[in-house]
């Protein structure tokens, strides 16, 4: 493994209650400071990939079968949740997962136990604030309250709290407005370029995501199909295709139609 | 003397025990909100409370002042090796086996108390003086009174707590979310554990006040299904409703068991019970997704 690689997945696999497989011999790494994308459609498995790199697959009944992963020069499949946080690795799950009954300042309050036992200064919560100025005006109300963007920015903001080397973004776009994803990506490319932080990014959308991103993986039912620096990939003809929505071959709508129904197929058996 | 001043000193009266309902309904929320878990063995914790501080301040003669700790101790002794040995382990399993576990660790209890205690009941020696306390006209018995101070201030120290620490923070966001909670860098297991020891040097505690009043015996476990009554009626993730349906059933036994007799206490308790778990059965202030057991 290289010096600068912060994260490295090595052929892994993941199955929930013992019986359903979900990834096949994954693999994939994240250089450090850099940002990487992958992509999938629904059911791919990519939330599933985060959550075995988070250790929150446990809390599903899931676990890794085999394979290995790296954070940070160090194996990271024994070690507890938590542990991981502290370590320097922050998960912003699907779905924003913002504690709805505490205050937006309580909820970045519950991310400084991220930082217990590591020796480093507090983060001031002004640098969330600074990123997003909305969330200052809402401090005080209870964060269930707010829009779905606000939401979304609080759980980035509370990543940024925990001042980790690895952020983990679970569809940071999911149920927002065209003009709030443009400025959530905004700001996720400004944090990496200013912190230095690496991230893992999974989306749907594409265009976004590439746009903020240094290599991309695509993944299709739980492995990687192809990878490449992002620069690469948008100029793939497959990707263009089916990720990015672009050209409009006939042939193209026909194998997608292949592959709903070879996924309905398994789903059935 | 008037009619009015009896009135009063029976609401007084009521509103004291009411205090100890809404003390030991603590206990049972603190660890339904972190945990999912209703520890059945509240009561039964309560009573070892209240057997500790007489082998303290009775059986070695040592002074309240040391036996209340070490009371408190006790329980959250009991409370940290129930949670690492038996809890902990069931983590992930079906609520009602570990329900039926505590119900199993209060008769685990009961028998060691009848064995190493017997089974008669005992009074506690006396810490709080018997020089009776006037409110206006109104008699209140002093140890009554001075356990509704006593709780009165842990339930407000837990409020703050809840709402200012770092910890109560970190609580409360175990409750809402465990694996976001986790994803924040929270010690979920060690989140839990807490509750729990908390929970039991709570109850522990109130089985020292309960105990002062009314002596103490392997049966005064029994508090306890009316303590869970409070919080069937209050809410179980409810602190708040706790402290409000205490009070209020509190006053409710103290003026049925008064003005219409002692049998009518059970009666018109239940009777509030069945008829809550029929209109609103998440309770008063419970969220409403709660499984009912
Ligand atoms: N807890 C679970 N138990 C059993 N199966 C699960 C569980 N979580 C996910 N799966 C299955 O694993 C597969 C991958 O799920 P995952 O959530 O990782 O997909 P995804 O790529 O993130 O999809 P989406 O884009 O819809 O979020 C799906 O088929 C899903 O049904
Ligand atoms: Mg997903």
């Amino acid at each position: 493994m290289a010096a600068d690689t912060i994260l490295s997945i090595e052929n892994i696999e993941v199955v929930y209650n013992k019986t359903i497989q979900v990834l096949r011999g994954l693999s994939l790494s994240v250089e450090r400071g850099k940002v990487a994308t992958l992509l999938g459609s629904n059911g791919a498995g990519k939330s599933t990939t985060l959550k075995a790199i988070s250790n929150l697959l446990a809390l599903e009944d899931g676990a890794v079968t085999s394979g290995s992963i790296t954070f940070d020069g160090k194996p990271l499949l024994a070690e507890t949740p938590h542990g991981l946080v502290r370590r320097g690795m922050f998960h912003v799950m699907e779905g924003r997962r913002i504690f709805e009954d505490l205050t937006v300042e309580e909820n970045l309050t519950a991310a400084t136990f991220a930082l217990s036992g590591r020796g480093v200064k507090p983060t001031p919560f002004d640098l969330v604030y600074g990123y997003f100025p909305r969330l200052y005006e809402r401090r005080h109300s209870r964060a269930g309250y707010l829009s779905g963007g606000e939401q979304q920015m609080l759980a980035i903001g509370r990543a940024l709290i925990a001042q980790p080397k690895l952020i983990l973004l679970d569809e940071p776009s999911l149920g927002l407005s065209p003009l709030l994803v443009e400025e959530i990506f905004t700001i996720i490319a400004r944090i990496n370029r200013e912190t230095g932080v690496s991230m893992l990014l999974v989306e749907q959308n594409a265009a976004v995501a590439f746009a903020v991103s240094h290599y991309g993986y695509i993944m299709e039912t739980g492995k990687i199909v192809l990878d490449g620096p992002t620069e690469r990939l948008i100029k793939d003809e497959d990707v263009r295709e089916f990720y990015l929505g672009m050209s409009g071959a006939e042939g193209a709508k026909s194998y997608r139609d292949i592959k709903h129904y070879k996924r309905r197929k398994r789903w059935l058996s | 003397m008037s009619d009015f001043v009896f009135f009063l000193e029976i609401c007084l009266a009521g509103l004291g025990s009411g205090a100890l309902l809404a003390l030991t309904a603590l206990a049972f929320v603190l660890i339904y909100k972190a945990t999912r878990v209703i520890n059945l063995a509240v009561g039964e914790i309560l009573m070892m409370g209240g057997y500790f501080f007489f082998t303290v301040a009775a059986g070695m003669s040592l002074s309240a002042w040391i036996a209340i700790p070490v009371a408190v101790a006790g329980g959250m002794a009991i409370g940290a090796v129930v949670e690492r040995g038996v809890i902990r382990p069931m983590l992930g399993e079906d609520p009602i086996s570990v329900f039926m576990v505590t119900v199993g660790l209060g008769s685990v209890l009961v028998g060691i108390v009848e064995l190493v205690w017997g089974t008669d009941p005992r009074t506690l020696p006396d810490f709080m003086g018997t020089a009776p306390v006037f409110i206006g006209e109104a008699y209140v018995s002093r140890k009554i009174a001075i356990s509704f101070a006593i709780a009165a201030v842990v339930i407000a120290l837990f409020l703050t707590l809840f709402r200012f620490w770092r910890g109560g923070v970190a609580l409360r966001a175990t409750a809402t979310d465990q694996a976001a909670a986790y994803s924040c860098g929270i010690n979920v297991p060690g989140v839990f554990s807490l509750a729990w020891i908390i929970s039991c040097g709570t109850a522990a505690g109130a089985g020292v006040l309960l105990g002062s009043i009314g002596g103490i015996s392997p049966t005064m476990g029994a508090f306890g299904l009316s303590a869970l009554v409070v919080v069937i009626v209050g809410g179980l993730d409810s602190v708040a409703g706790a402290l409000i349906a205490g009070l209020f059933i509190g006053l409710l036994e103290a003026l049925t068991g008064t003005y219409l007799g002692g049998e009518y206490k059970l009666v018109f308790t239940f009777g509030l019970l069945i008829m809550m778990l029929m209109i609103r059965p998440y309770g008063l202030f419970g969220t409403k997704e709660i499984e009912r057991l």
